[in-house]
């Protein structure tokens, strides 16, 4: 059990790795939401759950161990709830004060100015 | 056990560094929101795992759940205020 | 995000319309309410919950007409029955765009590999949480994040590659049609 936990934890680490490299290699703000927004949340059900796994598997099968482990779920719905709201939010503001999304054939980010 | 989790929150800590950069160097503010909810992302995983640590899990995780409340809000209050903002394309503020 | 009724909706009108429509609503938002209070608090002696009842009497009298739309108890068994066999497939489509996502993300030419796009649709939908729910399933699979929805169901989609866009309206669509009871879609 020990191991299971042990592998989850790394595959979350993995995943936040991989938003993190993810933010700073994309080229604009919309596609950088990609990872931030998505990899991050799947990175932390990853980790949520082997820690959620280590405190059962460790503590012991009491009450008080399956309540923090009933929390820690409740923190992974939570955030898989409120991260599309998040990222919609931060979309719209994006699109409202009119920045171009980055395509590939202009090759630059266009300067319109915001209405 | 408990050397693994002080080495995972140890790369926890630095992969927010990489999230950090995006927040201080990103070219728009709404960069900035992005890393900061990443950074918020990757403290809720960390509370969890130093209450592991100090075996005080129960108390750490509503710490925690309280964290993860409070990073929607800021993204949802910034995006909001920034909405119709000048200043979003890196431009300065004074000359428009 | 849309909507059905606004927070500043008057809400005695609506209480005289019919009592029935406003009780469905309260009692639903008040359960989720009472087992999140529960849950998160861990005791269970007579002290916190009356202090819980009372602040889940006072939010869900407040907000009740935010979150629950249905104004009777038939069907909704169904539905969250329907919602509940949705989910596996949705994690499953979220793991796989993940594993996409993270091969891109690591990929050495990525700026060739990428092709940002804005895509439109319309969806067939009719109902307005159908609508929501298909919203937030195409933000939650990476690779692809709703920009904004109309009430109409038009959708505007940013997608990072090819690979994210090609499917869209497609095969999710159908599922949550079937989940909030339509036929076509």
């Amino acid at each position: 059990m020990t191991i299971v936990c042990i592998l989850l934890i790394t595959a979350g680490i993995f995943f936040f790795f991989a938003g993190a490299v993810g933010v700073i290699r994309f080229p604009d703000f919309y596609s950088r939401l990609h990872p931030a927004g998505m990899i991050d949340s799947m990175g932390l059900l990853l980790s949520m759950s082997g820690l959620a796994l280590y405190v059962l598997s460790h503590g012991g099968l009491t009450g008080a161990n399956i309540l923090t482990a009933i929390k820690i779920i409740l923190i992974v719905i939570f955030v898989y709830i409120t991260s599309p709201t998040a990222t919609h939010a931060i979309v719209d503001a994006g699109i409202r004060a009119g920045l171009a999304p980055w395509t590939k054939k202009i090759k630059e980010k266009s300067d319109d100015d915001p209405h | 056990m408990d050397s693994f989790f002080l080495y995972a929150a140890l790369a926890i800590c630095l992969i927010s560094v990489l999230s950090l950069y995006r927040a201080i160097v990103g070219p728009t503010i709404l960069d900035r929101i992005i890393g900061v909810n990443a950074l918020g992302t990757k403290t809720t995983v960390l509370l969890i795992i130093i209450g592991v640590l100090f075996g005080r899990v129960d108390m750490f995780v509503d710490i925690s759940l309280a964290y993860a409340l409070l990073n929607f809000m800021t993204v949802l209050a910034s995006a909001r205020y920034f909405h119709k903002k000048k200043g979003l394309h890196g431009e300065s503020l004074i000359q428009k | 995000m849309i909507r059905k009724k606004t927070p500043s909706q008057p809400q005695a009108e609506r209480s005289e319309s019919g009592n029935g429509s406003r009780l469905v609503p309260f009692v639903v938002t008040f359960a989720v309410m009472m087992t999140t209070w529960v849950a998160l608090s861990g005791k269970l002696d007579v002290f916190h919950l009356s202090l819980g009842v009372l602040s889940c009497l006072i939010v869900s009298f407040i907000s009740s007409d935010l979150l629950i739309t249905a104004t009777s108890f038939k069907g909704m068994a169904g539905l969250w029955f329907r919602f509940i066999i949705y989910m596996p497939w949705l994690i499953k489509e979220i793991v796989l765009a993940n594993i996409h996502l993270l091969k891109l993300v690591f990929h050495p030419r990525l700026h060739e590999k990428i092709n940002p796009q804005l895509i439109e649709f319309r969806s067939r939908m009719k109902d307005e949480m159908g609508l929501v729910t298909f919203a937030n399933s195409i933000t939650l699979t990476p690779g692809t994040i709703t920009v904004s929805l109309s009430v109409y169901g038009d959708y505007v989609v940013h997608a990072i590659d090819d690979a994210s866009a090609e499917p869209l309206p497609g095969e999710m669509e159908t599922r949550i049609a079937t989940v909030f009871g339509e036929t076509h879609g």
